[in-house]
């Protein structure tokens, strides 16, 4: 490959890019799980306009309404009404802006924090490291949804704290990855050279080392993303998370236990779209960790 | 081979284990104590509830709790309190918290047991198959049945297979441990063993009948879990060039897999299995709550409800203590299995 010298960064950048790509591709579990989570990402953005009803608007009338291939069913309402008449189709669609909205958030938070714990950790090491550490131990040594429970116990139930407690619980696995992944490249020639040239401690943590450290961390936020998922929607399945008449998916399911043997519709759909979210999602992350790590490439 | 534990490396190396745990089980105890001073407001009125209590009884709780004390003597009061198997007494049962746990215990065990036991049977299988078949269709599905294992909302997967087989074809009974036609003295508090030495063969017939969907629910995760890192941990000994030796000796193949590739990719799927104990006990919290199964899980989710913040607060510490003690036995046990470890 003959390239002038100053077309070679971003040569490199985007050969590896290519390569990614078509290590990505070759997984057709991986594409087809980033397909559905694009849809799903349009159907979040447009769920007003995609949606037939509002999510809350309910229709006495038709209150358990089977789906409309069945006997019973009303064509308008294609997948069935709830215990209020609420058609559940509107509120899976609308549901489906909560859920990303939950798994992206709180792996930013997550991330965030752990990502800053794990350098400072890494970077440092002494005492320091051995106090952050010990509290990510602490934290990891109680079940997640446990942990959670009890945390939104004391902040109160709702959508946001049951986020935050999340994010508490999911951190340390990013603290974890990035101490890891910073004590094996502090002692790099280009974080030496980068710190002879007088950068500061805070450049050297956040611009020469963290962006080597990126692939793992990639792998790990779409499993927490994920996790955060589900977790969110088990906490909304116990009262704890986001509260009715929110089209939370989880919270669909809360008083779904009635139903299981009059209408098992309703407690069907919200159960299919939350598995149908976060298969997509491990799909890809099982894509991404086969692209991004060199030991199986090679297999 | 040297007897596993007779080397001074491998006692250095369990006290190495057991000094790293010591400040974590300080830091666990800290979170318990904290807990119920965190809760927003009062802890005695938000204890309390709704009924609120008179001024002379609050004088009496802030004694009888301790809260007039200083902070740092109310935390080595608390673990004194623990040293000596004083966990508090529950709020709503007015028993010591630590006879509820200890009663709800075995279900919780005996369940978690039989989820283990289906994942381990179906997992480990599956996992060496797809591996050897690699590629193919049937690596392919079981991968894929696999990974939507994994995905899966269990308290959903619960409810649909009530709806299956409970609702629709009548098999399984939707909630409990046991009939409650059936009486026998609780020996062991585990029903499979205690209805046979009750000598009560439908009584036990009954128990299983009970267990096996809250089991299989469970047991999904882990058992998704167990058959992805089987096959990978065999697909990464059956590169290795011992494996290749053997093959290239002439055995069969059933000898290469089962002798020499299975009990080499062994050693990763124990540690594996051992580290879903953490899952498991999250993953019981939803199972008992759907099965309405009297186990630890469920009594947690109603403690929290109750507002039982004494029952609360030692569950956590016990929940936590029961799983960091497993998983130090699980690091033990693979410095035990693992040679590379016990030479080190």
């Amino acid at each position: 490959m003959a390239e002038s010298a100053l077309d070679g960064p971003r040569a490199i950048r985007f050969a590896a890019l290519r390569d990614f790509w078509y290590y990505f591709s070759v997984n057709r579990g991986a594409v087809l799980g980033l397909v559905v989570f694009l849809l799903l990402i349009l159907i979040a953005i447009f769920a007003p306009l995609i949606a037939p009803f509002p999510p809350e608007l309910q229709f006495r009338d038709s209150i358990r309404t089977p789906p409309s291939w069945l006997a019973g069913g009303k064509p308008q309402f294609l997948i069935g009404t709830d215990e209020v008449g609420r058609d559940i189709l509107s509120r899976l669609i609308h549901g489906a802006r909560y859920s990303l909205f939950i798994g992206f958030f709180v792996v930013l938070g997550a991330m965030l924090v752990g990502v800053t714990l794990g350098l400072v950790a890494g970077y440092f090491r002494g005492w320091v490291d051995a106090l952050i550490m010990r509290i990510m131990d602490i934290i990891l040594a109680f079940p997640s949804l446990l942990l959670a429970l009890v945390l939104v116990a004391i902040l109160g139930p709702g959508l946001f704290n049951a986020m935050l407690a999340i994010a508490l619980v999911l951190q340390p696995h990013f603290a974890r990855l990035t101490r890891a992944a910073v004590m094996s490249e502090k002692n790099r020639e280009y974080v030496t050279s980068a710190r002879l040239a007088g950068a500061r401690h805070l450049r050297v943590m956040f611009v020469t080392i963290l962006p080597n450290c990126l692939g793992p961390l990639i792998v790990q936020a779409t499993l927490s993303f994920s996790n955060a998922i589900l977790e969110a929607a088990a906490l909304g399945f116990l009262g704890m998370g986001a509260q009715p008449p929110t089209p939370e998916w989880g919270t669909m399911l809360a008083r779904a236990r009635e139903f299981i043997t009059s209408a098992w519709w309703i407690v069907t759909w919200p159960g299919v779209a939350i598995l149908v979210t976060v298969l997509a999602i491990n799909l890809i992350g099982d894509g991404l960790r086969d692209a991004l790590d060199p030991k199986l490439k090679r297999s | 081979m040297a007897p596993p534990f007779g080397s001074f490396r491998m006692l250095r190396f369990i006290l190495n284990k057991l000094a790293l745990i010591v400040p974590t089980v300080i830091g666990i105890t800290i979170a318990s104590f904290s807990f119920i001073r965190l809760l927003p407001g009062d802890p005695i009125l938000a204890m309390a509830g709704q009924h609120g209590v008179t001024p002379e009884r609050y004088e009496i709780l802030k004694e009888q709790f301790g809260f007039n004390l200083p902070i740092w003597q109310q935390y080595l009061n608390y673990v004194w309190g623990l040293l000596n198997g004083n966990f508090g007494v529950s709020l709503s049962t007015k028993r010591p918290v630590i006879v509820d746990f200890l009663s709800l215990f075995p279900a919780t065990i005996e369940l978690a047991l039989f989820a283990m036991i289906i994942a381990v049977l179906l997992g480990i299988p599956a996992g060496i198959f797809a591996a050897i078949k690699r590629g193919s269709w049937f690596d392919q599905s079981i991968m894929g049945i696999a990974l939507a294992g994994y995905s899966m909302p269990i308290f959903w997967w619960g409810l649909l297979l009530i709806i299956f087989f409970s609702g629709y074809l009548g098999w399984t009974p939707v909630s409990g441990r046991i009939a409650l036609q059936y009486f026998f003295p609780s020996v062991t508090g585990f029903m499979l063993i205690d209805s046979l030495l009750a000598g009560k063969p439908d009584a036990f017939v009954s128990a299983v009948r009970h267990l096996i969907l809250p089991s299989v629910v469970l047991g999904t995760i882990p058992l998704a879990v167990i058959a992805r890192q089987t096959r990978s941990a065999m697909l990464e000994v059956l590169g290795e060039d011992y494996v290749r030796t053997a093959r290239a000796k002439g055995l069969s193949p059933r000898r290469v897999v089962g002798l020499h590739a299975f009990r080499n990719a062994l050693i990763p799927v124990v540690t594996t299995i051992g580290l879903q104990v953490g899952l498991l006990m999250a993953g019981a919290i939803l199972t008992e709550t759907i099965f309405s199964w009297p186990g630890i899980g469920k009594w947690m989710i109603d403690s929290i409800s109750k507002r039982d913040y004494i029952a609360v607060q030692s569950g956590l510490l016990l929940i936590a203590l029961i799983v960091m003690a497993v998983n130090l036995l699980v690091d033990l046990l693979y410095a035990v299995i693992n040679p590379r470890i016990r030479v080190q």
